[in-house]
């Protein structure tokens, strides 16, 4: 029963994909006009056509490098800020404006902002950077102030090293704190660097490509776009996510 | 040098739990702390221990290595048995003796479980053996032997009486076998009025 239950599991969504795959298709259909609508199956041609472009693959690199290093930016600083507040409450009065300020201000605002800072093509690491930045701080400074005291006294007690204190007690206790907050935001990076892109129109993003769509009325290059940027993310969510758990194992065994 | 307790005094809120609170504790014998729910013995205990401060009063005596049973276990529930222990033991403690100790409890098949699976017997005596391999000099028991059966209980018991080593110990307990098995000076507690009854 236990090893049925995810195959069951798998084929209802692969039944509701291909149900939504057909519903869109007839849609299509229904309208006959491709730059309202395209097909699904415009779409598959176009994407097939785009995956063979010498550019395709440097759109992607471009984009994926600059949105994944504002990622791991705010990951790398959202936790050490979040350690530090955790550690001094004067650190966490200081921090709490910025963060809610980056919280509650429009991506567009940020985005126009930067573009008079920076130059467009660093634009889409620091937009990414900037959104996924105070979920990761919150996130995490969540996990330390809901770290076990009594565990803390014990340590304290018995003398624990602050490696082994990190390991057998913070670590653990941070985990489902970090993987929920890199969970929400790596599709946020994505959908924030690359509107940054759009905004932007750095040369060979991904985003300069959707820019074009719009400008030349190519509803098909948009949706195969959007369906490369779809792919991409998940991709490197479930990588991210699986080297993240594999640390952790490697981390509880050692 | 015995531990002495001088007129300590310990509130929470406007409940005083110790009222001018004095106690010898003699160095390298064992020490049994008695007396009904609720008259302080805990916190008696975390005040020797340091984690809590008193009102007023004074503690001299206690030696700067301690390890301890507390109340709850206070185990790495993640971790298993083996890096329980592994975690307050120095680096001339190695697995093999970690181990040794584990199945003279009677956990030889539970060691390489996570904490978290094993039953509140088992997780009891694995905060023993921590308490019993970390370097001390003083080793606090509150209830330490609370959820075991008879047999584990009798088991575990001299399996403390044989490692303690000439180390000071204070075992919390509300039962008076324990402190004949241990052999242990009596200090009862009696509400609010503490006294020294050895």
């Amino acid at each position: 029963m236990i090893s049925i239950m995810p195959d069951r599991h798998r084929l209802e969504r692969a039944a509701a994909v291909v149900f939504a795959l057909v519903v869109w298709q007839i849609g299509a259909m229904l309208l006959g006009q491709d730059l309202l609508l395209v097909s699904p199956i415009a779409v598959a041609k176009r994407l097939s056509s785009l995956l063979a472009e010498v550019d395709f693959l440097r759109a992607v690199r471009f984009s994926f490098v600059r949105i994944v290093s504002g990622y791991l930016l705010a990951l790398i600083t959202g936790s050490s800020l979040a350690v530090i507040a955790g550690r001094f409450h004067l650190a966490e009065v200081i921090f709490w404006p910025f963060m809610a300020a980056i919280k509650s201000v429009p991506v567009a605002s940020f985005i126009i902002l930067c573009l008079i800072w920076l130059s467009s093509r660093s634009l889409s690491v620091f937009i990414a950077f900037l959104m996924v930045l105070p979920i990761v701080y919150t996130n995490m400074l969540q996990g330390i102030k809901s770290t076990d005291s009594k565990l803390l006294e014990m340590a304290g007690l018995f003398r624990v090293g602050w490696l082994k204190r990190m390991k057998y007690i913070h670590l653990p206790q941070l985990k489902p704190y970090l993987f929920s907050a890199c969970i929400v935001s790596i599709g946020l990076s994505w959908k924030a660097g690359i509107a940054a892109e759009v905004i932007g129109i750095p040369d060979g993003s991904i985003g300069e490509k959707l820019y074009e769509a719009k400008v030349y009325l190519s509803t098909s290059d948009l949706f195969a776009w959007t369906v490369i940027i779809v792919v991409v993310s998940i991709a490197f969510e479930k990588l991210f996510l699986l080297l993240l758990q594999r640390l952790f194992a490697r981390l509880e065994r050692a | 040098m015995d531990i002495v307790v001088s007129d300590l005094t310990k509130s929470f809120g406007t409940n005083r739990v110790l009222d001018k609170c004095n106690a010898t504790f003699p160095e390298h014998e064992t020490t049994c702390l008695m007396g009904p729910s609720g008259c302080g013995k805990t916190t008696l205990l975390n005040i020797l221990m340091g984690l809590t401060c008193p009102d007023s009063g004074t503690v001299q005596g206690v030696p700067q290595l301690k390890s301890a049973v507390f109340q709850e276990d206070r185990l790495c529930e993640n971790f298993n048995a083996v890096a329980n222990v592994r975690l307050v033991c120095d680096k001339s403690v190695d697995d093999s003796l970690i181990i040794k100790h584990l199945e003279d409890i009677g956990l030889k098949d539970s060691l390489r479980q996570p904490v978290s699976e094993l039953s509140g017997g088992m997780k009891r005596r694995v905060a023993i053996v921590r308490a019993i391999l970390a370097e001390s000099d003083i080793l606090f028991l509150d209830e330490p032997f609370k959820g075991l059966d008879e047999e584990t209980k009798r088991a575990t018991m001299q399996y403390v009486r044989d490692n303690i080593k000439g180390r000071t110990v204070i075992l919390v307990t509300h039962n008076i076998e324990e402190a004949r098995v241990f052999a242990a000076q009596l200090v009862t507690m009696k509400g609010k009025d503490k006294s020294n009854d050895s």
